[in-house]
C-alpha cells in the first residue's frame, strides 16, 4: 500500500490549500512590485520576494513525505515566522523603509492577519506530525 | 468592470464556501453536488475573462493592465487545483479545502475591481 505523507494528511490538506494560496498571492505581488517599480523600494520589493520564495517552499515541503521535507517546512515555517514578525514590526516603526504594503507589512494586516497565524499552525502540524526516533515499530519512509 | 457580475461570482463562491464548511463539518466527502457548484463558479469566472478582455478591447483601461490580466486568469487556476489537491484524498478535510479554495475567489474579485477602478498593484 502506498504511504500517504503525513503532513499533507487530513488536516495537513487544509494546511497546504492555505499555503499555495498565499504562495500564489505572495509571488504575484513581488513579481508586479519588482517589474514595475523595483527602485522605489528595493529593500521592501526584495523581502517581498523573499516572502514568496518562503510560501513556495512551505508549501511544496508540506504536501511532500519524508524526513527531509518535513525538516524543510520546519525551516520555512520558522523564518516566515520570524520574517512576519521583523518585517511586521519594522512597517509600524519604521515606514519609510516599506512604502508599499507586502504579505507581511503590519504582521499581514491586508491579509486579515492570516500570515501571522499560519506560521504558527504550521509548526503546531508539523510537532503533531514530527517523526518519531525512539519507536522500534516505526514502518521504513518511502 | 460590470459590478454587477462580479456581485454574482463573490455570491456564488462564498455561497460554495459556506456549503463546503457545512458538509466538512458533518463529516462528508466532498459531494457531486458540490463538484457542480464548483463548476458554476469557474464557468463565472470564464465569463468574467471574457467580459474583461472584451471590455480591453473596446479601449477600457484599469490602473494596471498586467496586474488585471492576472488576476482575471489567476482566478481561473485557483478552483480546478484545489479541487484536483482536494479529490486526492478524500475526506472531510477535502471538502474544507474545496471551501477554502472559495474563500480566495472573493478576494481575488475584490482585487480585481480596486484594480480596474484604477489601483496599479
Amino acid at each position: 500500500m502506498e504511504q500517504v505523507p503525513k503532513t499533507a494528511s487530513g488536516p495537513g490538506r487544509v494546511l497546504v490549500a492555505v499555503y499555495a494560496i498565499f504562495a500564489l498571492a505572495a509571488t504575484s505581488r513581488a513579481a508586479v512590485q519588482i517589474s514595475t517599480k523595483f527602485h522605489e523600494a528595493p529593500l521592501a520589493y526584495l523581502l517581498s520576494a523573499l516572502a514568496a520564495v518562503i510560501y513556495i517552499l512551505a508549501t511544496v515541503a508540506l504536501a511532500r513525505s519524508g524526513k527531509t521535507s518535513w525538516r524543510v517546512a520546519l525551516a520555512a515555517c520558522g523564518i516566515e515566522l520570524l520574517g512576519v514578525l521583523t518585517i511586521g514590526t519594522l512597517s509600524i516603526f519604521d515606514s519609510e523603509a516599506f512604502p508599499d504594503a507586502t504579505v507581511w507589512s503590519v504582521y499581514g494586516k491586508g491579509y486579515f492577519f492570516v500570515p501571522l497565524v499560519l506560521p504558527v499552525i504550521g509548526l503546531l502540524w508539523l510537532r503533531h506530525t514530527a517523526p518519531r526516533r525512539t519507536n522500534p515499530v516505526d514502518r521504513p519512509v518511502g | 468592470m460590470i459590478s454587477w457580475f462580479a456581485t454574482t461570482i463573490v455570491a456564488c463562491s462564498v455561497a460554495v464556501a459556506l456549503w463546503s464548511f457545512v458538509l466538512s463539518v458533518r463529516n462528508r466527502e466532498p459531494s457531486k453536488a458540490l463538484l457542480a457548484g464548483l463548476g458554476v463558479v469557474e464557468l463565472l469566472l470564464v465569463a468574467q475573462l471574457v467580459i474583461g478582455v472584451v471590455l480591453l478591447i473596446g479601449g477600457d483601461r484599469p490602473g494596471s493592465i498586467a496586474t488585471y490580466l492576472a488576476y482575471l486568469i489567476g482566478c481561473l487556476v485557483v478552483l480546478p487545483v484545489g479541487a484536483l489537491w482536494a479529490l486526492a484524498e478524500r475526506s472531510r478535510s477535502s471538502t474544507a479545502v474545496i471551501g477554502i479554495t472559495c474563500v480566495a475567489i472573493p478576494i481575488m474579485v475584490l482585487r480585481l475591481n480596486e484594480v480596474w477602478s484604477g489601483a496599479s498593484a
